[in-house]
């Protein structure tokens, strides 16, 4: 049992690797570490400095001359990454100004979503989310990160589910009396009217 | 005082032959007590005693190997759940990129660490690397308060940092770490603290037997604003267009908040893993030395078994070639 144990766990970083390796010190990294070595050295000199998240990840590419013809998509949740480095056509997010098309070239963007419909278009294929609420960074390098709280593919939805959770909250929200509850109700009903019309629209 | 001692145990006197002593026994704290001294310097240890040692060798051996299966077990559990949170912190990073040298007047230094003990040093790794940074931050005018979150770094640092501590967190993991905790953590925090910068400080999981102190460093949105404008690294936000809400300052406050919990979040299910593996090399460790310790005790049984059995003949021997002739 523990040569399985031994073997599951030398499997599973290795296969997490692919999405995200880590790859120690690249040179871009060094510059602020740099800064930061120097002076835990001169203070601490008998410990070696912690390691800063700038040294796992693989750096980002500058901005290329030219509009690339695909958006590199990295969605991610808590609980996963859905996709990773992707690329694909279009992406339309919730944002809380509305529905926003990204396309390869888009102006770089700091936008924050709301409930709402996430769609990746990839050739003729459209997959579609619903999101509960997160962030998207649009970068001039055609990247979108999306990152939200909670998303589930639209047919995971229970359309009576949401009705009645919709009944629920109008409920709570008439009978409200603080602030605090009046606005959890409100937000109660913004993110079942949203789901509502996910799954009618 | 020495017949008193031989009456307790009941056994023979030695006689005048002397076999050879039994001092090869290293691990050897064995009461005095039960070592009888001979007239010619022959030392007998009870079996009894060295019987009870094995037995109770025996057991730890059982519990730390069982202690290790158990940690290998939640382990598994939870390395899935952090390397799927691995993404979460990126983009953040990406964005905003990553300032540990940034030059604030109030920081919070957050120590993650565990509630239960037998891991090994990884808390004492993280307390050390805690202090430091509160040493490398300090200076006039600059203040650095701490965070703790579990058992171990509370300990040591209410010990001497006691009048900084600002917020102390414990029995995290009593129900399986999920994101709406950690969020409802960090908004605890957030709420409570004044801070510029936020640096986290956790082990960071690489493998079952390496585990990496790491500090991630969170700014306050007035901060990323000051450095924004003042160029640098993040001298490119000013590029971006950010949309929706009133103001630039209110979407930004929001981001620094998410990207708070989501970095804690993954730290958390970090240092999870890393006091996992940490606790089964440990625990490993500690059996082999358990086994090794019932081996040198199992000689030692052999040995003074062997020596009793020989003295008697001797005497028996000796007694009858004395009664012959």
């Amino acid at each position: 049992m523990l040569r399985q144990a031994s073997r599951l766990l030398a499997r599973g970083p290795i296969l997490a690797a692919r999405p995200r390796p880590f790859s120690t010190d690249l040179p871009a990294a060094q510059s602020a570490d740099a800064t930061f070595t120097e002076a835990w050295a001169k203070v601490i000199p008998n410990m070696d400095p912690p390691k800063t998240p700038l040294s796992f990840m693989q750096p980002r590419p500058p901005t290329p001359s030219s509009i690339p013809s695909k958006l590199t998509v990295n969605f991610v949740l808590p609980y996963a990454s859905e996709l990773a480095t992707k690329e694909v056509d279009m992406v339309i997010v919730p944002a809380t100004t509305g529905q926003m098309g990204v396309l390869p070239g888009h102006v770089a963007t700091i936008a924050e979503l709301k409930p709402g419909v996430l769609s990746v278009h990839e050739g003729n294929e459209v997959t579609k989310y619903f999101v509960s609420s997160g962030f998207v960074f649009i970068h001039a390098n055609s990247f979108a990160d999306i990152i939200a709280v909670e998303a589930v593919p639209l047919d995971q939805l229970d359309a009576n589910l949401v009705q009645k959770g919709l009944a629920d909250f109008t409920s709570k929200l008439s009978s409200a009396t603080t602030d605090l509850e009046k606005a959890e109700a409100q937000i109660g009903i913004d993110v079942h009217s949203a789901l509502n019309s996910a799954l009618t629209g | 005082m020495a017949m008193a001692a031989l009456r307790r145990e009941g056994r023979r006197f030695a006689p005048l032959i002397s076999p050879r002593p039994i001092t090869a026994v290293r691990s050897s704290p064995i009461a005095p007590s039960h070592q009888d001294e001979g007239p010619i310097g022959v030392r007998y240890i009870s079996t009894q005693v060295v019987r009870n040692r094995m037995k109770s060798v025996k057991n730890i051996q059982k519990i730390t190997k069982a202690m290790k299966m158990v940690a290998a077990s939640k382990l598994r559990a939870v390395q899935t759940k952090a390397e799927n949170s691995r993404g979460l912190w990126q983009p953040f990073t990406a964005l905003l990129g990553d300032l540990p040298s940034v030059d604030v007047k109030k920081s919070v230094v957050v120590t993650i660490s565990s509630d239960k003990g037998l891991c090994g040093g990884i808390n004492s790794t993280s307390v050390k690397m805690s202090k430091g940074i509160h040493k490398l931050n300090s200076g006039p005018e600059k203040e650095t308060k701490y965070v703790i979150l579990g058992e171990k770094a509370k300990a040591q640092l209410i010990r001497d940092s006691k009048k900084d501590i600002q917020l102390i967190i414990t029995e995290l993991q009593k129900n399986p770490l999920n994101y709406t905790q950690v969020s409802v953590l960090a908004d605890e925090i957030l709420k409570n603290v004044e801070f510029d910068a936020l640096r986290i400080v956790f082990n960071k999981f690489h493998s079952v037997v390496s585990f990496v102190p790491t500090v991630s460093t969170v700014l306050s949105p007035e901060i990323v604003e000051r450095e924004a404008e003042s160029g640098g690294k993040l001298g490119d936000l000013d590029n971006y267009e950010v949309e929706g809400g009133e103001t630039k300052g209110e979407i930004l406050q929001n981001l620094a908040e998410f990207q708070f919990s989501c970095v804690m979040f993954n730290a958390v299910l970090e240092n999870a893993c890393s006091e996992q593996g940490a606790r089964m090399s440990a625990m490993d460790s500690s059996s082999r030395n358990a086994g090794d310790m019932l081996d040198r005790l199992t000689l030692t049984y052999n040995r003074t078994r062997q020596a009793s059995i020989t003295t008697e003949l001797i005497e028996i021997i000796s007694g009858a070639s004395a009664l012959e002739g």
